[in-house]
Parts: structure tokens; C-alpha cells; sequence
């Protein structure tokens, strides 16, 4: 949860944005009105991020700021207060399995475990050949099809041991498994198919 | 105006005014720790907590404006409940180490613990403890203690203007820190450990030397700029333990610069306790007698003319004008107090006052800063041109050195040319003070301290009669000088009489031989190299570069320890009073002259410091005001000449060190490695370093 020590000596010493995330950072400040840069702060960590193999140093913090023309301890303050902003390095694929109630409850615990088994790392470790992280986080506001595991961008949800250990295969042969349901539920619906509104299911359908 | 009602009382408020501060106009205390009046409201402390009618819930009294027909009640056992469970999160993590506190007997947390705090803790994890984080050689922390109510971050954002402070991580991690690792780079720092409520932040040098009741305060002044700040001085017996700011709405607010605060250390080294006469080449100890009496064998004999003296930049106005006085019983004209060979037409006062006052400066809404640096020449005066520039609509040029300033402004140009473009109205900026309602120009002492300093002065005078500086209801032609002692020598006429030798001339003739004695009275920045073979009378506190070369030292009293008239650079006269007396034999700086002149056989009429301060009346009327700036009517001074293209130089070259104390001081010292000798040197310790 909370962000680890710096080690700045391991850190890269310097950032630069590419011309074209250079291009995307001056559309996102362009939204803002002048003198109100400072609100592009979180898309440009983002992007910083993205770019920065997922996770934000010192000197990419530094070329936010600098872009922005904010004081780097205010970029410093917002990277650290939020939990999606890496202040460490981590893998290529981030997996991150919600143990909050519900999908504790829907048994996210053995998810936590499978993966575990699985990549050899226990919670907040990286694999040694940087492939995988693995992290557990509170909510992650997918309760209805819990347990609900998001790599990357994408959500995976009705994930079961098994389920988790198949995309763990196909991330490592360089798929990226479908996101959504692993049980092939649509949304959110029934499992079983629908049981109220029948009549209108075949219209809905796309 | 909201007209409401606190504990049964009617009160009617400006708008906008909270309730917290409505509560103090009518004398209500109302508990606080993240409040604090010249800062912003974040009201993150919640101990502000009072019960309003008609609210679902306690309001924090701090950011709650007062609203028409409000009942607010501020002693009810809903607040008490409130403030007591607030209190006892503020304690599950602070540490009750009090007794190895420096922060203990004037903290804020355990004054108001004593009145919300429990018995008992019922919190059985363990506390929390944080890092300690360096933030430079001013600053001790110890983070475990911090409560977060942020004042330190909104102090150093607002009011010192270098954001080099923020909270890291969030909630049960919160942390207070500098971006990483690295010395706060603000001439106000020290403030910081008078804004923090608790014992987190606290004062490096002042470390585990002191506790508050066994100090004795004396309320008294400034003298290491010329701003003048309100001080206390706190001793212990006849050591001097710390400097904290006085409230002083026309000066200083309640902050004071580090220099103020942490040079005291330099009142206790390389202090001159007893006189010395040069005896063989070398500097022998020796008994007042002995010392009046190797003066009064060089001088007596000697032509007035071929005696000469200078006062240095921490004398008070009391010794000068006994030194003027005894020199004109010599028969010398050879007198100058501007030991920095300034030059500057003296003949009409508002020609080197600040004449708008330091205050005045809330007014303005044009400022152009010429020739001087004011973060380092005056740190409060920059404090209040950030204020201002805060309030929104305020415009700053500078010409002179591009420095950061701690505010946004153009650079006009670094030299008197830049003066002629704004005159003849080439420069753009020329439209904006022309559309000033108040504008307001500042003139360094650097500007001054050139050849042409006399047509600068004119030019400046030229360019504010241009453009409406000087009006009936407003002058801001203002002059920020960078010694104490410059104003007050000015006031007395502390300057070459009817064909008398000013700074340079003292020095040129001492060079060619036409000057024989020079009396020093605590001047340090000259070149005494120049002095050739005069016989030098060194007089005052410290052995700085004017003891090295003096013949005859005579001990005197530095600014702690004397009661003394010093006059700021708005005009101001004020008294420094006696905090620790002199060390070892020295004596208050008047009464050696007064000593001395008796043995010149010129002795001066006055016997007691009433009678002296009386004579000061005599010779300048504002000394009668003491505390008070009589306002100088305007007149003509200067006069034009041709302005030199040199660039100008901000007579402050080493903010930490710029008189015989702060040299002396161990923490300057330590401050001028960290800040001004090698900026890398403070980023060091963000590597492997320590």
C-alpha cells in the first residue's frame, strides 16, 4: 500500500517524454484552463507511467513537473497519495486480485494462492525476469462478478485457481487472454442465464 | 454584516470573518493547532470543533464562516466530547516523550492535552514512528511527533515562497518532507519551528540547551539588517539561548530571517573582553588605563584635520553621536558613517529613507526593485512584496541582479541604462507604472555604492516625479538599506562636516599620509589594507578585520547587550535594550567615548544616557519619537550626472555572513557551506551520502 523507500541511486537519472506522448501531454494540458496546468498532473503521471515501463521515478516526477511548472514536491505529493502510480519498478504484467469482502467471499484468497503458486512470488513481489507483479487491492468496483483480477488495463473477473492459472500460461506465451467474464457471462447477468425478463433477452442480445 | 450569537453573546462581524475568529474577538479561546492567522485554512485538525444550532454535527470554528443568525456555542459537553475524542487520535500516535521534548513547556498539544487530553491511553497497538528527515542545518525534526496540521508545508508555500515541503503518502502513512532529502532553501526557515504547534520541527542549534522557564526574555530589536526586527532575546545568566520573533504589524508581522535568529551564536565566539594596545608589532592585553592612555599620547598634538573616524554597520545611534561630538572637539570633519563608500545626497531625509514603510508596501501595486536583491538585503521586506504579490495584481520589475525572489517579475536591465529606457519611455514597462495607482520604487543600497551614486539617486528621484511616486497621501521612493546603523548615522549627521573627508577620502589619505589617526567605531568592511601607517582605534565587539589592524582596541557591547537607539531603514527609531551584559571588561560603546574624551581633554556634556538621548532630541528631533516614523517631507536631493553603464551589485554577496556577528557564527558558518558555497553540496545527502 504505502510507497516503499526511494533508493535513488537505482533510479534513472533522466526522463524525457517521446515527441509523441510529448504531442498527447500538450493535448491533455490544453484542456485546462491557463494558469490551471497543474490540474493535468494525474493524465501526465499516467502517461509518464505508460511510458515509463509502469512505473514513475524520481526523474519522470521531475519532467512532469517541469513540463507543468508546478513544484516537483506537489507531483511528488500526488504520485505518492495514490496507489495506481508505481513508485517502484514492477513487471510487464501487473496482477492485481481484489480481496476486499466480496470477492474474498466468491474465494479470492485462492486466487491470491494460485497465483502465488503459479509465478513463485508471493504478494508485492515481481518475478525475477520481471515478467509479473503481483499485488492484492482493496474494491475494485467489479463486486457482481467477483473474484474479480485486473492485469494491466483489463479486467478479468469470475476468475477461479483454474482460471487464474490458465491466464497466467497465456500471458506467458505472450496472449493476452479475453478480459471480462471468464465463465462467459455476459456483464453481469445471471449465472444460468437470465431468469427475469426472459422475453426481452433475445432482443437485447448483440 | 452576518450578525450572530456565541455562548448567549450577540456579535456582529465582518463578512467572511469564521467563527473561530469571531470567538476571539470576543475573548473566547478556541483550542486549534492547524490554524494559524497569516496562513491558509485547510482545518485538518478538527480541534477547532463547536456546536452551531441547527448543524447535524460539530463545524470546525476555523473554516466556518459566520452567518447571519447563527447560535454558536463554544462550552457545551458536545464539544467538550468533540475536542476530547480528537484529542485522543492526535495522541494515539504522537509519542509522550515530553520530558526529552525541546518543544515541552511551550507546546501547543500539551498545553491544550491538559485541558481534552484522557487520563489514560486506550490505544494498545503499537504507535506509529517516522523517519527523521534532514532539512538542512537549521531545522531538527523529529518526525514521530508530527501531528500533520501542515503549517509547516503552507509556510514555507505562502509565506516564505520556496515549496520545497509537501505530505507524502496518505492516511496511517502521511509524512512531512522536503523533495528529497534536501536543506529548505528559504531565508525563513526558522520560522518553521515557531509555527509548528508540537515539537516536530524544532531549532538545530537551540537543540537540548534550554528549557523555556529557565530563560529570561527581553524584548528588544534587530540589528543584522536594516529592517529592524521585532525580537525577543532569551538568557540564560549571561549567555544568550535563543532569538524568537515579536509580533510587529509594521515591520516584521511574526516572522524574523535565519540570519536574526541562528547568528546568535556568533555574540559568544571572537568577542573582544578586554582592551588592547599595540606594543611591538603585536596586539599586547592591557587595562582601560593603559589603553586611554596610549589613545590620548597619539592624539593629543595632532591636528583636527589629520584625525579621522568611521562607524561600522552595527553601531547604535548613541555612540555615534558621542563620536561625532568628540570629534568635533577635536576639530575633525573627517566623519562618515557609510563605511561601504556610498555615495548619496544626504540633505533631504526622504532621500535615503523607505519612505512608504515596510507596511506600505500592502499598497502598492506597482513595485520596481532597482540595484538591490531585497531576499538577501532585507528578507522581511521580500516576505511582505510575496504577501502583496499573493493579494493578487501586483507587478514587479527588477534592474539589477536576475535572482529568484520568490515572485514572478520582469528584468528591466542590470544597469543605469534600463533607468533611462523607463525615463524616456522605450521600455513597456514604463506604461505600467505610468498606470500605477501606487507605485512604489525600491532603491538598493548597491546602487549607491558606485561612483555615481549621487546620479543615480538623481535619476531615481527624476523617474519618481515622473511618475507620480511621490504624492501627498503616498511617497514610494524607498531606499532598502543593508546596514542598522546606516539611517541612525544619517539622522545625526553622521557625515564629512565642512570640508571633511567621507569613506574613500579617510582612506586616501590615510594612504598618503595626510590622515594620522583613524578611529574605528565597530567599521569591519573597509579596506584596511589601506589604512597604511595611521594609528588605528578599533572600538567595538568582535575581533573582525578592524581589530586585526588596530592599534588600540577598546572593548565594546554588541547589540544584546546594550541599551541602544538603532534606526531602521523606514526611519524608524527604536530601542535595543539590555538582554546579557558586555563579556569581561567591555563596556556599553557610549560610555568608552564618554571615558575617553575626558582624558582628550574634551569632554562630553553628558553624563547619563537621558542626557545623551536628550542632546540626540537636540540634534534631530525623530529621536523624540521613539517606536514611531515621522514622515520626511519630500525635497530636492541628488543631482544629475552622468550614470555610469556598470551593471549593479547587490551589496550582499553571502546572505549568512555579512557583519562581525554572523561571520563569527558557527551556524552561519554551517549555513553559507549548505546554501551558498556548493548548492551540491545539499545534494549530496540525497545519495549515499550520510
Amino acid at each position: 500500500m504505502s510507497a516503499p523507500a526511494h533508493d535513488p541511486a537505482n533510479e534513472p537519472a533522466t526522463f524525457t517524454f517521446t515527441p509523441e506522448n510529448l504531442e498527447r501531454a500538450k493535448q491533455i494540458i490544453a484542456k485546462y484552463p491557463e494558469g490551471r496546468q497543474a490540474s493535468a498532473c494525474m493524465p501526465l503521471l499516467d502517461l509518464a507511467q505508460r511510458q515509463n515501463a509502469g512505473w514513475v521515478s524520481r526523474a519522470t516526477m521531475d519532467a512532469v513537473a517541469d513540463l507543468l511548472g508546478m513544484p516537483r514536491i506537489r507531483v511528488y505529493e500526488v504520485a505518492t497519495f495514490y496507489t495506481m502510480y508505481n513508485k517502484t519498478p514492477v513487471g510487464k504484467h501487473v496482477i492485481q486480485v481484489c480481496t476486499t469482502t466480496p470477492c474474498w467471499l466468491r474465494g479470492s484468497d485462492d486466487v491470491v494462492h494460485a497465483c502465488e503458486r503459479k509465478l513463485g512470488i508471493g504478494v508485492g513481489e515481481t518475478t525475477d525476469d520481471g515478467e509479473f507483479t503481483l499485488r492484492e487491492v482493496e474494491c475494485s468496483g467489479a463486486c457482481v462478478n467477483a473474484p474479480v483480477v485486473q492485469i494491466g488495463d483489463d479486467y478479468y473477473e469470475d476468475v477461479s485457481p483454474e482460471l487464474m492459472e490458465k491466464i497466467i500460461d497465456a500471458l506467458k506465451r505472450g496472449e493476452i487472454p479475453k478480459p471480462g467474464s471468464q465463465i462467459g457471462r455476459q456483464s453481469s447477468e445471471p449465472v444460468g442465464g437470465p431468469t427475469t425478463l426472459k422475453a426481452f433477452t433475445t432482443t437485447q442480445a448483440d | 454584516m452576518p450578525k450572530l450569537t456565541i455562548d448567549g453573546i450577540e456579535i456582529e462581524v465582518e463578512p467572511g470573518t469564521s467563527i473561530l475568529q469571531a470567538c476571539e474577538q470576543l475573548g473566547i479561546e478556541i483550542p486549534r493547532f492547524c490554524y494559524h492567522e497569516r496562513l491558509s485554512v485547510p482545518a485538518n485538525c478538527r480541534m477547532c470543533l463547536v456546536e452551531m444550532e441547527r448543524a447535524p454535527k460539530p463545524v470546525a470554528a476555523c473554516a466556518m464562516p459566520c452567518g447571519d443568525g447563527m447560535v454558536v456555542k463554544t462550552n457545551t459537553d458536545l464539544v467538550h466530547k468533540a475536542r476530547k475524542g480528537v484529542m485522543e487520535f492526535l495522541l494515539i500516535n504522537h509519542p509522550l516523550d515530553c520530558p526529552i521534548c525541546d518543544q515541552g513547556g511551550e507546546c501547543d498539544l500539551q498545553d491544550q492535552a491538559m485541558a481534552y487530553g484522557f487520563d489514560r491511553g486506550r490505544f494498545g497497538e503499537n504507535k506509529r514512528a517516522v523517519k527523521d528527515k534532514y532539512m538542512g542545518p537549521l531545522i531538527r525534526t523529529e518526525m514521530t511527533r508530527c501531528i500533520h496540521c501542515t503549517r509547516c508545508i503552507r509556510f514555507i508555500n505562502e509565506i516564505a515562497g520556496v515549496p520545497d515541503l509537501g505530505a507524502v503518502n496518505r492516511g496511517e502513512h502521511m509524512e512531512i518532507t522536503t523533495f528529497v532529502e534536501k536543506a529548505i532553501g528559504s531565508e525563513m526557515s526558522g520560522n518553521l519551528a515557531d509555527v509548528c504547534p508540537v515539537g516536530a520541527l524544532l531549532s538545530k542549534p537551540y537543540a537540548f540547551t534550554a528549557r523555556p522557564w529557565e530563560l529570561r526574555k527581553t524584548e528588544t530589536i534587530d540589528v543584522l539588517d536594516a529592517v529592524g526586527s521585532s525580537i525577543r532575546v532569551d538568557t540564560r545568566g549571561p549567555e544568550v539561548m535563543r532569538v524568537l520573533p515579536r509580533v510587529n504589524e509594521d515591520i516584521n508581522e511574526e516572522w524574523i530571517s535565519d540570519k536574526t535568529r541562528f547568528a546568535y551564536d556568533g555574540l559568544k565566539r571572537q568577542r573582544l573582553d578586554r582592551p588592547y594596545v599595540r606594543k611591538d608589532g603585536k596586539l599586547q592585553p592591557a587595562t582601560w588605563a593603559e589603553a586611554f592612555q596610549a589613545i590620548a599620547a597619539k592624539v593629543k598634538g595632532v591636528a583636527g584635520n589629520r584625525v579621522a573616524a568611521i562607524a561600522g554597520d552595527l553601531v547604535d545611534v548613541e555612540s555615534m553621536l558621542a563620536l561625532k561630538d568628540l570629534m568635533a572637539g577635536l576639530g575633525s570633519a573627517n566623519i562618515d558613517c557609510r563605511q561601504d563608500g556610498a555615495v548619496f545626497d544626504t540633505s533631504s531625509r526622504a532621500g535615503y529613507l523607505f519612505n512608504s514603510g515596510i507596511a506600505g508596501i500592502e499598497r502598492a501595486d506597482v513595485i520596481l526593485l532597482v540595484g538591490t536583491n531585497p531576499r538577501w538585503e532585507g528578507t522581511l521586506v521580500n516576505a511582505r512584496i510575496r504577501k502583496r504579490y499573493l493579494m493578487g495584481g501586483l507587478k514587479v520589475a527588477v534592474i539589477g541582479d536576475a535572482r529568484d525572489l520568490t515572485y514572478p517579475y520582469t528584468h528591466l536591465g542590470t544597469g543605469p541604462d534600463a533607468l533611462q529606457q523607463l525615463a524616456d519611455g522605450s521600455h513597456a514597462f514604463a506604461e505600467a507604472l505610468k498606470g500605477a495607482k501606487n507605485p512604489m520604487i525600491i532603491l538598493g543600497a548597491g546602487a549607491f555604492r558606485r561612483k555615481d551614486g549621487v546620479a543615480v539617486q538623481a535619476a531615481v528621484r527624476a523617474l519618481a516625479e515622473t511618475f507620480n511616486v511621490v504624492r501627498e497621501d503616498w511617497n514610494g521612493f524607498n531606499v532598502l538599506h543593508s546596514a542598522a546603523s546606516r539611517v541612525g548615522g544619517l539622522d545625526i549627521g553622521f557625515l564629512p562636516g565642512q570640508g571633511g573627508l567621507d569613506t574613500a577620502g579617510i582612506l586616501a589619505g590615510a594612504a598618503d599620509g595626510s590622515v594620522d589617526v583613524v578611529y574605528l567605531l565597530g567599521a569591519d568592511e573597509i579596506d584596511a589594507a589601506k589604512l597604511g601607517k595611521t594609528f588605528v582605534i578599533y572600538q567595538g565587539h568582535h575581533g573582525d578585520k578592524g581589530a586585526h589592524r588596530a592599534d588600540v582596541i577598546l572593548p565594546g557591547a554588541a547589540y544584546t547587550e546594550k541599551n541602544a537607539t538603532y534606526v531602521n531603514t523606514e526611519g524608524r527609531p527604536q530601542l535595543a535594550r539590555l538582554a546579557a551584559f558586555p563579556p569581561g571588561e567591555a563596556r556599553e560603546d557610549w560610555k568608552i567615548l564618554r571615558a575617553l574624551s575626558e582624558l582628550l581633554g574634551t569632554k562630553l556634556p553628558y553624563d547619563s544616557l537621558p542626557q545623551l538621548r536628550q542632546r540626540m532630541v537636540e540634534v534631530n528631533p525623530v529621536f523624540g519619537k521613539v517606536g514611531s516614523v515621522v514622515p520626511a517631507p519630500w525635497g530636492s536631493f541628488g543631482s544629475a550626472g552622468a550614470l555610469d553603464a556598470a551593471p549593479f551589485v547587490s551589496p550582499v554577496a553571502n546572505y549568512y555572513m555579512t557583519d562581525p556577528i554572523s561571520r563569527a557564527s558557527v551556524t552561519m558558518a554551517r549555513c553559507t557551506e549548505t546554501f551558498v558555497k556548493s548548492a551540491e553540496s545539499a545534494q549530496e545527502r540525497t545519495g549515499t551520502h550520510g
